[in-house]
């Protein structure tokens, strides 16, 4: 159970390691440090707490808690490889720790190279897939998922629709990235309606991803309604599946009603990292839905095998 | 084996966030100064255009700067109450206008050696918008006791941001070629509200319009140009004018809106 609670507890920190990127790009502090892995020439550990003003605050911040947020990876991986017996998890151990370095490397690279938007992009992408992996990381090591109290719900429609759904939404964490760092935010300055009208009177690159991330949030909105409503219509004695469905449907709604006030408030610094956050959650939410629709196909030969040491198997906790 | 593993991973990912230099960097020396290159234009000749950028109707009042993220900025603004420059003006004129011949010069004009100082002192950029030639230094001083980044983003030239975090540090940085949106924005990443513009062309036949609107282009040879005026808010206009040799032209004159929304 340490495990997981440490799981838990990098999930956590890679939450609060998202507020701060979201603050870089929010304040526009990206090339407040103009070196990297150095800053401002003094090694990143060694950089004075004095200098920590203005958009260095929160660049050379995002830094210091991405440094932490590896360490952290490090020795989750390394716990993982100590105890747990099953060798895919081991491996998705090494897999967030490759995540963690590579994902270090592009905010260096993006920095180095002024911003530019497919590195930044990706940067974004990378740190949505790396804090899914220490969420999925948390969920396999939880009691629930190595010795579930009753058998798994069998739902075919149930895994089509919540993978849809849990793709629909990373495509969409996609786009408002692009869309973010391409400085398209007020691409279309009104909201709900798009220069007065449905559609843009014109078309330009900026528009489009904008344009491109409202449709994405219709068809994301959409989806949800579909996994929570089918939820909580085929499942409702689900617990496991009911509390997330029903979290996912206020995390949609509180992103939409986020998104509103981002144009409204012109880009609020503190509603445009709130955007980011809960479009974090909405996928970490989705993807626990999911994996949980899914956890019938790990078997429950695999699931008695997969006991972390000193835990309950599936199958002891059945009997 | 695996721990072994483990345990390179963990020192290359230690090495990746913290390798690098160790005390305070070394503020790098000034540069040196070369002798003047050759007039370009024949003295005898040589005519000079001047005038005054006028702002129609009432100059609005500048946004004002909260220097609260830095309390090095603060102290050294301390009893002011500093706005931006968007726009200043006096008895009607309009300053910070970078007028520059646009078109109409033959050959090519030697760039100077003396260097264009840039300086940031007291959380802001001075001057706030200047014209340098290419080739032609830009020494970029950090006259202030915080740290400052140079965030250069212009189209043609190669972007550059530059550190400077030790007072009295001093970065020489040239243009190669002239830019082809002719201005070059300057912003410190750190301090969000400074921000600086250069007019970057390929001759010397510019001039920064003082608050009064008034500018003088001196020293150019007789013949017809198209003059352009770019102020950061307010766009770019053109006048077309046509000088005769010694002649002294006073009357090139813009006048300039209030851009929608400014401030």
């Amino acid at each position: 159970m340490w495990l997981h609670r440490y799981a838990k507890f990098v999930s956590a920190a890679t939450v609060l390691l998202i507020v701060a990127g979201g603050l870089v790009t929010s304040t526009g502090s990206g090339l407040a440090v103009p070196d990297w892995p150095t800053s401002y020439g003094w090694n990143m550990f060694t950089f004075p707490m004095k200098h920590m003003v203005g958009g260095i605050f929160y660049e050379h911040g995002h830094r210091l808690i991405a440094s932490g947020v590896g360490f952290l990876t490090i020795i989750l991986a390394a716990w993982l490889w100590k105890a747990e017996s099953r060798r895919w998890m081991r491996m998705l151990g090494l897999i967030a720790l490759g995540a963690v370095c590579l994902q270090g490397l592009l905010g260096g690279i993006t920095v180095l190279y002024f911003l530019p938007t497919a590195i930044s992009t990706a940067h974004a992408g990378l740190a949505q897939i790396f804090f899914c992996l220490t969420v999925a990381i948390s969920l396999f090591t939880s009691r629930g998922w190595t010795a579930p109290a009753h058998d798994p719900v069998d739902d075919r429609a149930l895994r089509t629709v919540a993978t849809a759904t849990t793709a629909f939404i990373y495509l969409q964490i996609i786009v408002g990235a692009t869309m973010r760092h391409s400085d398209a935010g007020l691409a279309i300055p009104d909201f709900p309606l798009i220069f007065g009208g449905i559609l843009p009177p014109e078309w330009t690159p900026q528009i489009a991803v904008h344009f491109a991330h409202r449709v994405g949030a219709l068809v994301v909105t959409l989806a949800i309604a579909a996994t929570a409503g089918h939820v909580v219509y085929h499942h409702p004695e689900r617990s496991e599946l009911r509390r997330p469905a029903l979290t996912l449907a206020c995390l949609v709604l509180a992103q939409v009603t986020l998104g509103a006030f981002v144009i409204w408030s012109e880009k609020n610094v503190a509603i445009n990292t709130a955007h980011v956050v809960v479009g974090a959650l909405t996928l970490a939410t989705s993807l626990v839905l999911t994996l949980r629709s899914h956890q019938v196909r790990f078997g429950r030969t695999a699931l008695a095998a997969a006991g972390v040491r000193g835990t309950l198997t599936a199958s002891e906790a059945r009997a | 084996m695996h721990l072994r593993l483990l345990a390179v991973l963990l020192v290359l990912s230690f090495g990746v966030v913290a390798c690098g230099g160790g005390s305070e960097p070394p503020a790098q020396a000034p540069a040196t100064q070369e002798p003047a290159a050759a007039p370009a234009v024949d003295p005898a000749t040589a005519a000079t255009v001047s005038g005054k950028i006028t702002l129609e109707g009432t100059p609005p009042a500048n946004a004002p700067i909260r220097m609260n993220a830095d309390p090095a900025c603060v102290a050294a603004n301390k009893g002011q109450n500093p706005t931006q420059e968007t726009y200043v003006s006096e008895g009607g004129g309009l300053g910070n206008v970078f007028v520059y011949v646009q078109s109409g010069l033959n050959g090519t004009f030697p760039a100077p050696t003396t260097p264009i100082v840039f300086d940031q002192q007291a959380c802001r950029y001075h001057p706030h918008v200047f014209g340098v030639q290419v080739g032609q230094p830009v020494e970029i001083l950090n006259s202030d006791s915080t740290l400052h980044n140079i965030h250069a983003t212009p189209k043609t030239n190669a972007e550059f941001n530059t550190a400077q975090p030790i007072k009295g540090m001093k970065t020489t940085h040239t243009f190669t070629a002239k830019e082809a949106d002719v201005v070059v924005p300057f912003k410190c990443d750190v301090h969000g509200w400074m921000n600086a513009y250069a007019g970057v062309l390929d001759h010397p036949y510019f001039a920064v319009s003082k608050p009064d609107g008034s500018f003088s282009i001196p020293n150019l040879p007789p013949g017809s140009y198209t003059l352009g005026a770019w102020h950061e808010k307010s766009g770019t206009q053109t006048l077309q004018v046509t000088v005769a040799a010694k002649e002294s032209k006073t009357d090139a004159n813009f006048t300039f809106k209030v851009a929608a929304g400014a401030n």
